[in-house]
């Protein structure tokens, strides 16, 4: 054995002309380790199979005519794009290889950019100059920044994108938890344009809490608001008894009775009480356009905008009940509930029903004595400790400042910043979500509640936190694309404060500022009748047959009326064109015959709207019986020729008539002057 | 000798910088047998791409007579980037085995399989089918949802009646794929854009080509193509060489 291999050595290594040649041929083969590296390459193995699979297809001409070989690189410096990604996936803009099984040589699916604009790391992550495979999706922990999975994608969009998006769902669902669960109560988020995300949800003040409810309300509240309500906003922050009973005993102590004082109810006024009549002015009055309520089968009826009332009759104190119903403002300035003009009756008869939905056994069994200083100190401590007053108003207790961290660049944090917990993934979309799926699983002295979220809308949350990227902060002003904010409009003069006091833009937008529950009036004074206007605020007629939410009746008085009227016809008036331009004398019945054939046939009107209740069905629209007595003849004319143009968004479609038909179908019309859903009532 | 042992460390580090650690799920004891498997619920939905679907998917094991076996063990699987939650299980006391699912990246339809076996030790399967959308899709669901169902849609929820019943010419539901395959991209885009006239059909269905815009008709027509049942099937070259 030693032998041969002195031999060896003495074949190669035994002159010095041997030892030359032998260590030239070593180092060619150590020349040649470089290329053939990059021979043997991952990406020129792609490139081989791709040319393979390609050259079997019928179209193989023209792909291989678009393919390139070699590295390939999209680079746009000013948003930090360097991918590579090209290089393997190479039929990302081929269209006949849509519905090809193999990622990297699959048609990229319709998306609105272009991808040389954007590149790909912008939305997918990942490391774009890379090109072997493990590098670039390094879906290991060892990567600062690996593959985004698919279901956070829209992630990517939110990062110009700061509106809601046809295209993206999930990213605009999350948004919307995030205001809606009042996140940036204690959360700031600042986003790229310099706005702030605003909560939209609408935490109680406390400062009068114990003219409202009693101490153990709040104690069982406290400890498991969704036990009271399952569609409470409240998260759960799983206070021990001890800490529930002292901050109870605080919040109750810190309470001042309301100035005027809440009168006591009278006594003959509960007598008055009875069930049917209360639920049909719960009815009557569309109290669950915005409160839900569980009917008798279980089932949650009713809106979103007010807390949910099924247990109301636990909660309230029966002369809360009926100060509130009888002017919500002296309780509360800033409530979104209107005013309405309850008569004592009324009130008394709305305030029993509601006491009558109780929740018997929220209460059950519980026994508080009464508190001593020491517990309301330390539920005073407990407030200030876990960020009560981010959200409620509480004597005593100043809001705090930045309570959370910052959220605004959570989407870029880098993983070795974090501290996972067991069982969850060492990715960043993980940590996020298992964040906001069970924060305390992070520490029991974590200060973050718990919300109870489905997983899907854990996985919205997700999506929106992850578009905050360092990116999204840093790139081009140019790319950003702002949300519409809401404008600040306010109603002017005596009108306005009556239009504040029935609180019209908690479901009616004007000038950009309101709801979305109901049409927008910013031209209503255009479109409508004074005469109509003035019937219709005394007794809301159904408009459209097909909505459940309708216009409630405020029991407005004549003078009321006469003031919003007034306002309405002279201030909401559209500066495109005259009111008064298409006076309906000038209306033929030669027109209003020509109109009457273009409604039934060419334009098929009756297939959503109804003009005769004897024989139309369309249930979509708004039913069209009393046009005549309802609208302005110009603004008929003008919404026929184009609907979107005088109020976006409307799903009417504009149906492109020429001047002539659309002023015979005005004549029509306005011909029309049935007084509507009196006449369904008859059949 | 050292440089065997220098190669050998080089070689241990190596491979444990390589290693990837592999999660082998817990094997199953299947304490009965079943006859057949039956998709309970959680079948046809409309999904998306990359994201779990809405509803569970429930299927269930019985014996021969029909009734449900508990304690059968049910694998799932289905085409690449799909994942279970839980991919196998045993089946309760009624039968069922529930599992939540993730579609996979691609838009389009998945084939899922649920399996047990037999007494026999004999493979018995049911096919379960799924739709993910993609981005194109999905923003043709959400016009859908805005300017279409009322009329296409038969189905009535209090929060949505359905106008179906009121026209006089009933419009195709967009899962129709026995009429709606028939019907090229381009007659659809004139349908949409032009209203039923343009292929002598009803007026009733208005023409919203100058309320939506070329790309919202394209992501309309992908949507019902992707929703068609029985699924559509592009025309377009044949690839086969042989």
């Amino acid at each position: 054995m030693k032998n041969r291999l002195a031999s060896l050595w003495r074949f190669f290594f035994g002159d010095s002309a041997r030892a030359f040649g032998s260590a030239s041929a070593i180092l060619l083969v150590l020349l040649a380790v470089a290329p053939a590296k990059n021979h043997f390459s991952q990406w020129r193995h792609y490139q081989k199979q791709y040319l393979r699979f390609i050259r079997g297809r019928a179209d193989a001409v023209t792909l291989e005519r678009h393919f390139q070989p070699g590295i390939q690189q999209i680079w746009i410096p000013e948003q930090q794009v360097t991918d590579r990604c090209t290089t393997c996936h190479l039929g990302l803009k081929e269209n006949s290889l849509a519905d090809v099984s193999a990622v990297g040589f699959r048609k990229h699916p319709v998306i609105p950019h272009s991808l040389t604009e954007f590149g790909c790391t912008t939305c997918h992550r990942g490391q774009g100059a890379a090109t072997t495979v493990q590098e670039a999706h390094s879906a290991t922990e060892q990567w600062e920044q690996p593959l985004l999975p698919a279901k956070y994608i829209e992630s990517g969009c939110g990062q110009c994108h700061l509106e809601n998006q046809t295209g993206t769902p999930f990213l605009n669902q999350g948004r919307q938890l995030i205001s809606r669960y009042g996140c940036t109560h204690c959360h700031t988020i600042k986003q790229p344009d310099g706005t702030n995300v605003l909560p939209d949800d609408d935490p109680p003040s406390l400062k009068h809490i114990g003219d409202k409810t009693t101490r153990e309300w709040i104690y069982a509240w406290i400890k498991d608001p969704q036990a009271y309500a399952g569609t409470a906003t409240m998260p759960n922050y799983h206070f021990s008894d001890d800490d529930a009973r002292d901050i109870s005993a605080f919040i109750t102590a810190q309470s001042t009775p309301l100035e005027p004082p809440i009168q006591p109810v009278k006594a003959d006024a509960k007598a008055t009480a009875d069930a049917a009549a209360g639920t049909t002015l719960y009815g009557q009055s569309f109290c669950a356009s915005c409160h839900a309520m569980q009917n008798a089968a279980g089932m949650l009826v009713g809106g979103d905008v007010g807390p949910e009332l099924t247990g109301i009759g636990t909660k309230a104190k029966p002369e809360w009940l009926q100060d509130w119903i009888a002017n919500p403002n002296h309780y509360d300035p800033g409530t979104m509930m209107p005013h309405y003009r309850f008569d004592a009756q009324q009130v008394a008869t709305l305030a029993g029903f509601l006491e009558s939905k109780t929740e018997p056994d929220f209460l059950a069994n519980l026994h508080l004595d009464p508190a001593t200083p020491q517990q309301i100190e330390h539920g005073k401590r407990l407030a200030l400790e876990n960020g009560c007053a981010s959200c409620h108003e509480i004597n005593g207790i100043k809001k705090p400042e930045n309570f959370a961290p910052e959220l605004s660049r959570i989407g870029s944090k880098p993983v070795n910043q974090l501290i996972f917990v067991e069982g969850v993934e060492h990715t960043l979309p993980d940590y996020i979500g298992a964040k906001v799926r069970n924060p305390r699983a992070f520490g029991p002295s974590l200060k973050m509640p718990q919300f109870k979220f489905t997983p899907q809308q854990v996985d919205a949350v997700t999506t929106a936190l992850l578009a905050l990227t360092e990116r999204a902060q840093t790139q081009p002003p140019k790319m950003r694309i702002s949300a519409v904010q809401q404008a600040k409009y306010q109603p002017a003069g005596h009108a306005g404060q009556l239009m504040r006091d029935l609180r019209c833009l908690t479901c009616h937008m004007i000038n950009g500022h309101g709801g979305d529950m109901a049409p927008d009036l910013t031209w209503e004074g255009t479109a409508v009748q004074r005469d109509w206007l003035i019937q219709f605020l005394k007794n809301p007629e159904t408009l459209r047959p097909a909505l459940i939410r309708r216009m409630p009746k405020f029991n407005l008085t004549e003078p009321e009326i006469n003031t919003l009227t007034d306002y309405m016809m002279t201030v909401y008036q559209t500066p495109e064109f005259d009111r008064d331009s298409l006076p309906v004398t000038d209306l033929t019945p030669a027109q209003v015959e020509q109109g009457r054939q273009l409604f039934y046939s060419k334009f098929a009107c009756q297939s959503c709207h109804i003009a005769d209740y004897s024989k139309d069905k369309g249930y979509i629209g708004p039913g069209l019986a009393g046009t005549g007595k309802r609208f302005n003849a110009a603004w008929v004319y003008h919404w026929l020729k184009d609907p979107q143009a005088l109020r976006p968004g409307t799903i009417e479609p504009n149906q492109h008539m020429t001047d002539d038909e659309a002023r015979s179908l005005t004549a029509f019309l306005m011909s029309l002057k049935s007084t509507g859903s009196k006449e369904v009532m008859k059949k | 000798m050292k440089s065997a042992f220098i190669a050998l460390c080089a070689l241990v580090l190596l491979t444990s910088g390589c290693s990837r650690k592999s999660k082998q799920p817990a094997p199953l004891h299947a304490t009965a047998t079943g006859a057949a498997i039956v998709e309970s619920s959680g079948g046809k939905q409309i999904g998306y791409a990359g994201m779990p679907l809405d509803q569970q998917v429930v299927v269930q094991v019985s014996d021969a007579s029909g009734s449900g076996v508990a304690g059968a063990a049910v694998y799932f699987s289905g085409p690449s980037g799909v994942s279970f939650a839980p991919a196998a299980a045993l089946t309760d006391s009624s039968g069922q085995v529930t599992t939540a699912v993730s579609l996979g990246q691609q838009a389009g339809r998945y084939k899922l399989t649920a399996s047990t076996r037999d007494a026999a030790g004999k493979n018995v399967a049911v096919q379960i089918d799924e739709i993910a959308l993609g981005y194109q899709q999905t923003v043709g669901a959400q016009l859908n949802a805005q300017f279409c169902v009322r009329c296409h849609d038969p189905e009535s929820t209090p929060l949505r009646v359905s106008n179906m019943d009121n026209l006089s010419v009933k419009p195709h539901s967009f899962t129709e794929g026995d009429t709606l395959n028939k019907m090229s991209d381009a007659d659809l885009v004139a349908i949409i854009s032009h209203g039923g006239p343009a292929l002598n059909k009803s007026p009733e269905m208005p023409p919203w080509g100058y309320t939506l815009s070329k790309n919202d008709m394209a992501a309309l027509v992908s949507y019902i193509r992707a929703v068609a049942d029985p699924p559509y099937q592009a025309s377009g070259l044949i690839y086969a060489r042989n």
